[in-house]
């Protein structure tokens, strides 16, 4: 019998269906799933041991039913979507300037030489501080905590989008250029159809380096003032002690990261131009 | 239609108070003529190429095309590169219209004059793949389009076809000066390939090292196309050789005379 045959099945009106797209799928999935139910295994044991502690009993509700029963609420009570788009939104305002300001200051320092000579001690030593850190200065600087909490959030995302930036300029082959000028390429024309695809990969692995850090940041930078957002969310659960709300909200913050990250993985895909 | 180019005096020094790279060059190639610049790797053949391009400026003297001074890069004299250095995230067709896009062309019909080149070197049904699925010849191919889809009146060689199998390379040695002729363009190409050389080319310039200078032409007056078994083109091959090794030998002696010389001026001191 042919592997045709045995992957396909006769449908109602006796037409051939298929089936090796759907096989090859599940069978893409078979590791992630054996993954996703370890940790899902461990989880459930873990708060099977805090339940049957007698010190920590009263934390019972971070195991996975509690949990899976709040997020429930949440959703279906529609509570969730404004905390999420709060988030979203300073990450995407603050990946936004992250991005304004990091590419072209990337392309600044990976074309000029002298500008890299110049900038790349006083920017490895900002780099190398906890975006957190600033928490106090932003406080004092900005007139809102949402302003504050962005600002927290570029410091965050600038430094691995400008120096993806930067590498991805250097590795462009100086031939390109060459060329490029000899066929009368102007400025713009030059960063608009040579530099800028060239280095377009490095940018979008800058931005995916960027919005994992961001999501990072942003829990503890919502504790800031702001009655808004997932890192409030869990501050208030906290206070409230509803350890199965705060549970659920811990893991909507890792399926929408996740989520973020998987997007900018298929951003890489569309924009890289290697071929395999 | 081809240029003149003028080289008047060129002198070039890659910083100042270091010794010349390139002395004294001084020649002129005429509208449609073929010139081979051949010499030892490191004589500055590659560096006066870029001259001619306007992509390096020399320290002392000019370049002029059609008597104007040549200070800046332009598509009306366009070089090819050893690498093919094609832009991988565009297909065939963008890549050989860039030239035209960046002139400010409309971008259709920049693709449907560089269709017609396409057809003219047989890539015409691979218009639309991506650069990168191209065999090294077909790459070369799309990097002579682009040269060509800006009509220039030079089209400058740098060592071309030294990365290409013999066969592509002899098919690219064949058509790229019947292009040449046929479009009337001035070429200009640097090998170290006497062979090379003598198909191509017109006239042959042989190259010294340190300095570079040209201290030897061969007119070559073959028909086309040129085998290389033919008695005329091993006969040309020898001058060429002989003429090239007594520029070599004759350097070589004037250098020890002026090493010994410089000797005994230190022993008398």
């Amino acid at each position: 019998m042919s592997t045709q045959t045995t992957q396909a099945l006769s449908g109602a009106n006796g037409a051939q269906v298929n089936l090796a797209p759907v096989i090859s799928w599940l069978a893409a999935l078979r590791y992630p799933a054996i993954g996703i139910t370890t940790l899902l295994a461990l989880w459930w044991l873990g708060g099977y041991v805090v339940a049957n502690d007698p010190d920590m009993w009263a934390f019972a509700n971070f195991a996975p039913a509690p949990t899976f029963s709040a997020l429930y609420d949440l959703v279906a009570s529609g509570d969730i979507w404004p905390t999420i788009v709060s988030s979203l939104y300073r990450v995407l305002i603050g990946l936004f300037w992250g991005v304004v300001i990091g590419v072209p200051v990337g392309v600044l320092i990976g074309y000029v030489g002298t500008a890299m000579k110049i900038a790349n001690v006083p920017f490895q030593f900002l780099r190398m501080i906890s975006p957190l850190a600033w928490m106090p200065i932003a406080v004092l600087a900005f007139a809102t905590w949402d302003a504050a909490i962005i600002f927290l959030l570029v410091m965050a995302t600038v430094w691995p989008i400008m120096f993806s930036t930067a590498h991805g300029v250097r590795r462009i082959d100086p031939n390109w250029f060459k060329v490029a000028k000899n066929l009368g390429a102007s400025g713009p024309q030059m960063l608009r159809r040579i530099i800028l695809p060239a280095i377009m990969t490095d940018v979008m692995a800058g931005i995916r380096l960027a919005v994992g850090v961001a999501w990072v940041v942003l829990v503890p930078a919502e504790y800031l003032g702001v009655t808004s957002g997932l890192g409030y969310a869990i501050n208030d659960a906290r206070d409230t002690l509803a350890y199965d709300t705060l549970a659920a909200i811990v893991l909507v913050i890792g399926l929408i990261g996740y989520g973020l990250d998987t997007i900018c993985g298929l951003l890489i895909k569309r924009f890289n131009w290697h071929v395999e | 239609m081809g240029a003149t180019i003028s080289l008047d005096y060129i002198t070039h020094r890659f910083s100042r108070g270091a010794a010349p790279t390139l002395e004294k060059i001084e020649n002129r190639i005429e509208p449609g003529e073929m010139v081979a610049l051949i010499g030892r790797s490191g004589c500055g053949k590659s560096t006066l190429l870029h001259m001619l391009a306007g992509l390096l400026i020399p320290s002392e003297g000019c370049v002029r095309v059609n008597g104007h001074q040549v200070s800046r890069p332009s598509a009306k004299w366009n070089m090819m590169f050893q690498k093919a250095s094609l832009y991988p995230w565009m297909s065939v067709r963008e890549n050989a219209a860039l030239g035209l896009l960046f002139s400010g062309m409309a971008k259709t019909e920049a693709f449907s004059r560089v269709d017609e080149l396409l057809e003219m070197l047989g890539l015409h049904d691979k218009r639309d793949v991506n650069v990168q699925s191209l065999s090294g010849g077909q790459q070369q191919r799309v990097a002579l389009a682009r040269s060509l889809a800006t009509d220039p009146e030079i089209l400058l060689l740098d060592e071309p076809f030294s990365a290409l199998d013999a066969f592509t390379r002899t098919a690219l040695q064949e058509e790229v000066p019947a292009i040449c002729r046929d479009l009337d363009i001035t070429m200009v190409i640097v090998t170290h390939d006497i062979d090379e050389a003598i198909a191509m080319a017109d006239r042959v310039m042989i190259m010294s090292q340190n300095p570079g200078r040209i201290v030897g032409e061969l007119d070559v007056e073959l028909p086309w196309p040129r085998r290389h078994m033919d008695a005329g083109f091993q006969s040309l091959r020898d001058q060429l050789m002989t003429q090239f090794k007594d520029t070599d030998d004759g350097l070589a002696g004037r250098k020890a005379i002026t090493e010994t010389t410089d000797d005994d001026a230190e022993n008398a001191a």
